[in-house]
């Protein structure tokens, strides 16, 4: 189980109850005015919500402009508002991978990055990773390779996939299983996966031999 | 899961950012992979949020005067592939491989780690072996701490309402230091269930410095002083490296959990401080 998912069923030392502690903390106070240093008057970046909050995606190459609350994630924009489902909501916690997407070149846990926060950086989902009407070379290697059961992992293995390989275009099986270490796969089609990774590696460095 | 709401501010300086801090009702935003599931779960229920990503100059990894001085908000990854650290100071570098998995690495920083003070988290073993210093800022003021002061107790450190972590300073090593970092990943989260960083330096064949951080087995990670100083001034041979690992656990009393009984980490924590002052001692 991970462990912010519970931080209580962890060990509990005396005393100190870890989930009274974070409840204590994150519930201080209420909302009060912007407070400046004394005889300053810096302008104060503007308060945004708690209300919907006009923002702008960079998704997939186009710019959208969408209203979402602060609180609203990028996974939840991308799937309730713009409708792209291909990052799937399991855990909606940071542990399966299943909403893995790209942003600013990097794989990031779109359940666990705000929208607000998702502005100014290009935004890849699964559905803008094909170009020409040819399936990109990972997309494919997952075809060739069976490298799926039920599929419900698959896009978000897909952009760790293709994220890594970006990072490691030459990788051993090993690297492989330990660069995909936070996606999941309920239907354990593993093996499969880490195959499929290794084919779109050689397919990707023009079809040279791992080594 | 939807957090409760709360207002976002993103200032674009530190001054601005510790200002809307100041009175304590706000919580700074780092990389969000510990805070934002706490908030889905309402374990955290700001009302405000700092978002602390577009400031400018948080993020930096650099070499002053035989130390090197890391941003709050420098990434797990950035400090993993880092060749300033890979070359100078490598535990910390090695020991930011271990956290989590690529999209945690990408995007959780070590501010947030450190705030967060999580007592399975890895980063605590690997600071207090190298005897680092962390900066603290609020509004008005700045002090910097050595690490172990800043850890009090699960997710609790020394931060005052309004603080935050500015950066965190670690020694260039000096030559002949080896140093190495062991965990026993949970199956599942990949938190420590025990993870040891070991420092170790020869001086006329003998050992002339011995540093153990220890981190997942109790309630805050801490130095094992008892078998540091066992092993200080042996030969370092491998009944030396027993005798000291022994001491690691010591007065210490043990996390228990579902994964691991108290008796069980104890005795990882034991196993795994040989292999790393073995390995120490092969890098050195
Ligand atoms: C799936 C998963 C696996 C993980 N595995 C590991 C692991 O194996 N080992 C490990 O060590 N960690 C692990 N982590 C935790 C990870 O390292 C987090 O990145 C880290 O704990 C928090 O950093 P953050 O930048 O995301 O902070 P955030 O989540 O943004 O913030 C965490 C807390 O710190 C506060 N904060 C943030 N920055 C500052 C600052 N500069 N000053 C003061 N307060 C601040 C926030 O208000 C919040 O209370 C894991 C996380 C996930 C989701
Ligand atoms: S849904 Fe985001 S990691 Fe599981
Ligand atoms: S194919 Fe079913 S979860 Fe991976």
């Amino acid at each position: 189980m991970k462990r912010s998912k519970d931080p209580e069923s962890q060990a509990q030392p005396k005393g100190l109850s870890r989930r009274g502690f974070i409840r204590g903390v994150g519930l201080s106070g209420g909302a009060v005015g912007l407070l400046h240093p004394e005889g300053e008057a810096a302008p104060a970046p503007a308060v945004l919500g708690p209300g919907p909050v006009p923002i702008t995606l960079l998704v997939n190459g186009k710019p959208h402009k969408l209203e979402v609350e602060p609180r609203v994630t990028l996974l939840d924009a991308l799937r309730d508002r713009l409708d792209l489902t291909g990052a799937k909501r399991v855990c909606d916690r940071g542990t399966c991978g299943a909403c893995t997407v790209i942003l600013g070149g990097k794989a990031v846990y779109a359940c666990s990055v705000l929208a607000i926060d998702a502005q100014g950086k290009p935004i890849q989902t699964v559905e803008g990773i094909n170009a020409g009407g040819r399936l990109h070379p990972v997309a494919s290697a997952f075809v060739n390779q069976d490298a799926l059961q039920c599929g419900f992992c698959t896009p978000g293995f897909v952009m760790a996939a293709k994220a890594f390989l970006d990072r490691n275009p030459n990788p051993t099986l090993e690297q492989v299983r330990k660069g995909l270490g936070g996606n999941l796969c309920r239907c354990g089609t593993y093996v499969g996966i880490r195959q499929a990774v290794l084919e779109a590696a050689k397919q990707m460095r023009g079809g040279a031999r791992n080594v | 899961m939807i957090p409760q709401n709360f207002t976002y501010q993103a200032p674009k300086t530190l001054e601005e950012a510790l200002a809307l801090l100041a009175d304590g009702t706000a919580k700074p935003l780092a990389g969000g992979m510990s805070l934002i599931p706490l908030m889905k779960l309402r374990l955290a229920a700001p009302e405000r949020i700092v978002d602390l990503g577009r400031i400018p100059g948080l993020n930096y990894i650099r070499e002053e005067d035989g130390k090197i001085r890391i941003g709050a908000m420098t990434t797990h990854y950035e400090i993993e592939t880092s060749p300033l650290l890979r070359a100078r100071c490598p535990l910390l570098a090695t020991t930011a491989a271990h956290i989590g998995d690529m999209q945690v690495r990408n995007v959780g920083t070590i501010g947030g780690s450190l705030a967060h003070a999580d007592p399975a988290a890895d980063y605590p073993a690997a600071l207090l072996a190298l005897e680092a210093e962390v900066r603290l800022v609020r509004a008005g003021g700045e002090r910097t701490l050595p690490i172990r002061d800043f850890f009090v107790d699960v997710f609790t450190t020394a931060l005052e309402p309004g603080e935050i972590v500015r950066e965190v300073v670690v020694p260039v090593e000096a030559p002949g230091t080896g140093t190495s970092y062991q965990k026993v990943a949970h199956p599942a989260s990949g938190f420590a269930v025990v993870g040891i960083a070991a420092r170790v330096r020869r001086g006329d064949g003998k050992i002339a410095l011995a540093r153990l951080g220890v981190t997942g087995l109790a309630s805050k990670p801490f130095r094992a002083d008892a078998a540091e100083k066992r092993l200080e001034g042996t030969d370092g041979a491998e009944t030396d490296l027993r005798a000291a690992a022994a001491a690691v656990t010591e007065g210490v009393e043990a996390n228990s959990d579902l994964y691991a009984s108290a008796e069980y980490r104890a005795h990882l924590a034991r196993v795994y401080a040989v292999r790393g002052l073995r390995s120490a001692l092969q890098a050195a």
